[in-house]
């Protein structure tokens, strides 16, 4: 491969002490960064870059986990259109364990409800295809990375006529959850690592606002080791100059206006609307919902399934912490259950499920460092 | 959830093409970046090519990366020297 597309020449060991070093000099005092995204969490975790980079700098984990913020509601209302005779869901695989107030996917699979796991909402069209006499949904599970794939294949079905798919859109958008965090005020952040993959499509133009607005630099970032070390350097370097910016870390990737076919197909197909987040609660225009032009795709307005009222206890309700985790209020290791009820063999919360939740990463490879 | 990893493309035939990993191939999509050519590096994220990354940019991030340990070597000897 390509020597500046390989992933070990990113992993350097000598050139992350460097980069460790720089940023800890550059930091006059105690420093907090969020970082937003739950692939950043998972790769600090498993590199030891949280610790190596303690005490100056403290980084925080977001709720840049698709799955995890996905709201139970949600979660019911999907298990319901899957026990529905006529259809079957289509999911991506992170989504089947996540508990919903009365279990999850893959429990309604056990009792019968059709669940198919697909690695691409092209996968969930083939389905269709195969299938005429069944209703596909797929679930619509992601943030801007994902959306515009999910897009396409609507769109696609739109051109072949397929009367027989349709989507769940539970996408969301992830400025607005950036700044209802800081909006929010609970958790003291001074700068943001940006989600490398979702800016990939959005620009990282999309994240000005934060120095603008809330005078928080931010930088977008790869997912290797010394990409996530070179954004926090920066970040340090841009607090102690007090200049906050955008920096683009990750140019490989990214550019400042993202990528514009894609955000014309999700501006073609979606709309954007009010979403509800596990641990945030509604978000205004957070959400995306299909544009009127593709309401006929839209399983909400095609099946009226009302998600079952559970008589079940809700994650939050046995004592998870997920939505605080999710804010960045604590970390992992302080919830109760952590470890001990709540493992990911038997997982109480959706952070702890899904491989990139916080919960998930902490308990993987953080354990015997905390 | 947004993982996605860099391929090549060996060859395209009309939005579809087929991509190579070390000797793991896959067929994408590229509805997403229509002007993507063989040869170019995209990142693959749940069967779509969402991004063709580019190479110089690449080799800039790694030069930097050379720079710092050269700046350090310099900072090591220039320390030995006074000490």
């Amino acid at each position: 491969m390509n020597q500046g597309f390989r992933a070990q020449a990113f992993r350097d060991p000598a050139a992350a002490q460097r980069l460790i070093d720089a940023a800890k000099g550059a930091a006059r005092k105690p420093i907090a960064i969020m970082e937003f995204c739950g692939g950043h969490t998972h790769a600090i975790m498993r590199y030891g870059l949280r610790d190596a980079l303690a005490p100056e700098i403290r980084l925080l984990s977001g709720p840049g986990c698709p799955v995890c913020v996905t709201d139970d509601s949600d979660i019911d209302l999907a298990i319901a259109l899957g026990k529905h005779p006529d259809i079957t869901v289509a999911t991506f695989g992170d989504m089947v364990r996540v508990p919903g107030t009365g279990g999850s996917l893959a429990d309604a699979r056990a009792q019968g409800a059709s669940v198919e796991i697909v690695y691409s909402a092209l996968d969930a069209l083939d389905l269709a295809r195969a299938h005429p006499d069944t209703n596909v949904v797929m679930l619509g599970i992601g943030f801007e990375t994902t959306a515009p794939t999910i897009a396409a294949a609507v769109r696609a079905a739109a051109e072949e006529g397929l009367t027989n798919f349709f989507l769940l859109s539970l996408h969301k958008t992830t400025p607005p959850a950036m700044r209802a965090i800081l909006d929010g005020g609970e958790v003291h952040v001074d700068g943001v690592l940006g989600p490398g993959h979702v800016t990939a499509i959005t620009g990282a133009d999309a994240w000005h606002f934060l120095p603008v607005e809330y005078g928080v630099p931010c930088a977008v970032s790869g997912f290797e080791p010394l990409d996530i070390l070179l954004s926090v350097r920066d970040l340090a370097v841009a607090m102690t100059e007090r200049r906050p910016a955008v920096i683009n870390a990750y140019r490989r990737g990214v550019t400042a206006g993202g990528n514009a076919v894609a955000r014309q197909l999700m501006a073609e197909v979606f709309r954007s609307s009010d979403a509800r987040w596990r641990g945030l609660g509604v978000i205004p225009a957070s959400g995306l919902d299909l544009a009127p032009a593709y309401a006929a795709y839209d399983a909400r307005h095609r099946f009226s399934v009302e998600a079952a009222v559970s008589a079940g206890p809700s994650a939050e309700a046995r004592g998870c912490r997920c939505g605080d985790v999710l804010r960045g209020v604590i970390a992992p290791p302080e919830c109760p259950l952590f470890g001990r009820a709540c493992t990911p063999t038997r997982p109480i919360g959706p952070c702890m499920v899904s491989a990139e939740g916080a919960c998930a990463a902490h308990y993987r490879y953080g354990r015997s460092l905390s | 959830m947004c993982l996605a990893v860099p391929m090549r493309i060996e060859s395209i035939e009309g939005t579809q093409a087929l991509v190579d990993m070390g000797g793991l191939r896959r067929e994408i999509s590229l509805v997403l970046t229509p002007d993507a050519q063989v040869g170019d590096y995209v990142l693959i994220h749940t069967g779509f090519a969402i991004s063709v990354l580019d190479e110089q940019e690449a080799q800039e991030t790694l030069a930097l990366f050379a720079e710092l340990e050269e700046a350090s070597r310099e900072m090591d000897a220039n320390q030995g020297r006074e000490s």
